[in-house]
């Protein structure tokens, strides 16, 4: 347990201090949802409409863009490495990263996302349930990359690579993740959308830290 | 009368040194493919001259001799696939490694064709190339699935680490595929009446069903014929990979 | 051959489709198979001769 904690502080503090990566994902969030209005046109009652599903595309790119931070630095650096032979267990060091990931690419994103909401046009009821999938659907995108990153962190092309390996996997996560905001007529699904997010989250955030760090420890030999 | 006296192999430790298994499973080549052959003469000779228009769809249902069995095979042989990577992370079967690799572009291509052909009656049925049905769309997902194991295994330059860790992505995938497929299937009712498409399944008449079985076995074993050729490749290719790191050692020293 | 109704073309696309995709498949896995036979032959006299 000191193990972990000590990863996550350590990691917490590269991650916050100086690199300034944190506020790049933020302002990658930010303009993705502020950019859609010009492809698609002001109208505010088709933006308010789809702001939603523009607002978790932005979250799960920004994400996407934030996972060759997860493990590569510690791969260059031979930290890695240390880590395989320490006392901690790799899947406990894994989890430590994962929840890091999530503070410093996720939350930072809910955090804005009020912006999104104003630009794009949306309702106060409808920006509160975004905000609720967000918080329960992100921990698994968080532990999605974990895996694609660390499948890819001993290529040298892997930067390019793991979005595009886990996109597929995300697939569920982003139609809960929208299906628990959506207010449309019909069915009101939302409430089974949400319970089916935060299960998807619990199962991936439980199962991802040992194949991500199974993944590690083979592909190093 | 003679004692055997050399401790005996069995037949899992022979699949497992890849020069036995290309000698074993080599004389199996011809014969299937010749197989092949006369099923795809077969099923073609049913599919337009031994099958009558069906009095829904009719002509159309003639694109499903080719669409169904590809899209069977999309999944058998990501289910290869799955058995394959079991293999590699447990027992460390060599050949294992092999079949995984040369599974996954296959698969990428059947999953295409039947992409390709799904569209293809799509049109004439629902009046759309494309229709975000739940069966197709978590095909889509499959097919980026695959395309990104290809380019997984293409990342590596060393293939014993590539194929535990694609090993471990492969399962990780399968894991996935009924989560997938439950959230479409979830999704695309959500957003449309489910009266697009109904299930042929069992009502379908005996004249319908003949052309469709052949096929079916037709693609199924080609398939295993171009998976067994693939694997017998792969094992050249590491075989010329070590001999160049061999002779590049040599001409150094 | 009998008349394919009126959805011919679709049908048709398909089956090209199939062929060209199948031929696609066939093709490269035969020619992957050829290459690297070649190469290993190749390979293998070289060693052959070097040892000797």
């Amino acid at each position: 347990m000191r193990g972990f904690l000590a990863v996550l502080w350590r990691d917490l503090r590269l991650a916050l201090g100086g690199s300034g990566d944190v506020l790049t994902i933020v302002l990658f969030f930010v303009i993705t949802g502020a950019i859609t209005p010009f492809a698609v046109g002001p109208d505010q009652a088709l933006l308010s409409r789809i702001a939603p599903g523009i607002v978790w595309i932005a979250a799960f790119l920004a994400m996407l863009l934030g996972l060759d931070r997860l493990f590569r630095p510690d791969q260059e650096d031979g930290t890695l490495a240390l880590y395989r032979l320490a006392d901690v267990p790799l899947a406990a060091v894994v989890a430590a990263k994962v929840i890091v990931h999530w503070l410093t690419a996720a939350l930072p994103l809910i955090v804005a996302s009020p912006l999104l909401a104003v630009l794009l046009a949306m309702d106060f009821p409808t920006f509160a349930r975004t905000v609720v999938s967000l918080l329960l659907g992100t921990p698994a995108l968080a532990a999605f990359g974990a895996i694609g990153a660390a499948v890819t962190v001993t290529t040298r092309r892997g930067g390019l690579l793991a979005p595009i390996l886990i996109a597929p996997l995300c697939v569920p996560v982003l139609i809960f993740g929208v299906g628990a905001i959506a207010m449309g007529g019909g069915p009101d699904q939302a409430g089974a959308a949400l319970l089916f997010l935060a299960a998807l989250s619990l199962t991936a955030l439980a199962l991802s830290p040992f194949a991500a760090a199974l993944a590690i420890d083979w592909g190093e030999e | 009368m003679s004692i055997e006296t050399a401790p005996k192999i069995s037949w899992w430790n022979r699949l497992a040194h890849p020069g036995q298994f290309v000698a074993l499973t080599r004389p199996l080549v011809w014969p299937l493919a010749a197989l092949t052959a006369v099923l795809f003469a077969a099923g073609l000779w049913f599919a337009f001259f031994n099958s009558p228009a069906d009095y829904q769809m009719g002509d159309t249902v003639r694109i499903m001799y080719v669409h169904v069995p590809t899209a069977w095979l999309s999944q058998f042989v990501y289910a290869t696939m799955a058995v394959s990577a079991l293999g590699t992370l447990i027992w460390r079967h060599p050949m294992a490694d092999v079949s995984m690799k040369s599974a996954a572009p296959l698969g990428a291509a059947f999953t295409a064709m039947a992409l390709f052909t799904g569209s293809m009656w799509g049109r004439p049925t629902w009046g759309t190339f494309w229709e975000w049905d739940g069966r197709m769309t978590s095909t889509l997902v499959l097919l980026f699935i695959y395309l990104g194991i290809v380019a997984l295994w293409r990342a590596f330059d060393d293939q014993l680490r590539a194929a535990r860790v694609v090993a471990i992505f492969t399962l990780v995938g399968a894991v996935n595929i009924p989560i997938i497929k439950f959230s479409v299937d979830w999704w695309s009712t959500l957003h449309q009446p489910a009266s697009v498409f109904t299930p042929e399944g069992p009502k379908m008449p005996g004249s319908i069903l003949t052309p469709l079985f052949i096929m079916f076995f037709a693609f199924t074993f080609l398939f295993l014929v171009l998976q067994l050729v693939a694997m017998h490749t792969e094992v050249r290719r590491r075989r010329i990979a070590t001999l160049e790191r061999r002779m590049a050692r040599g001409s150094a020293a | 051959m009998i008349g394919l109704g009126e959805h011919a073309e679709f049908i048709i696309a398909a089956y090209a489709g199939i062929a060209m995709g199948l031929a696609l498949v066939i093709g490269w896995t035969l020619a992957a198979a050829r290459s690297t036979r070649r190469r290993l032959a190749e390979l293998d006299t070289r060693d052959r001769s070097d040892r000797a």
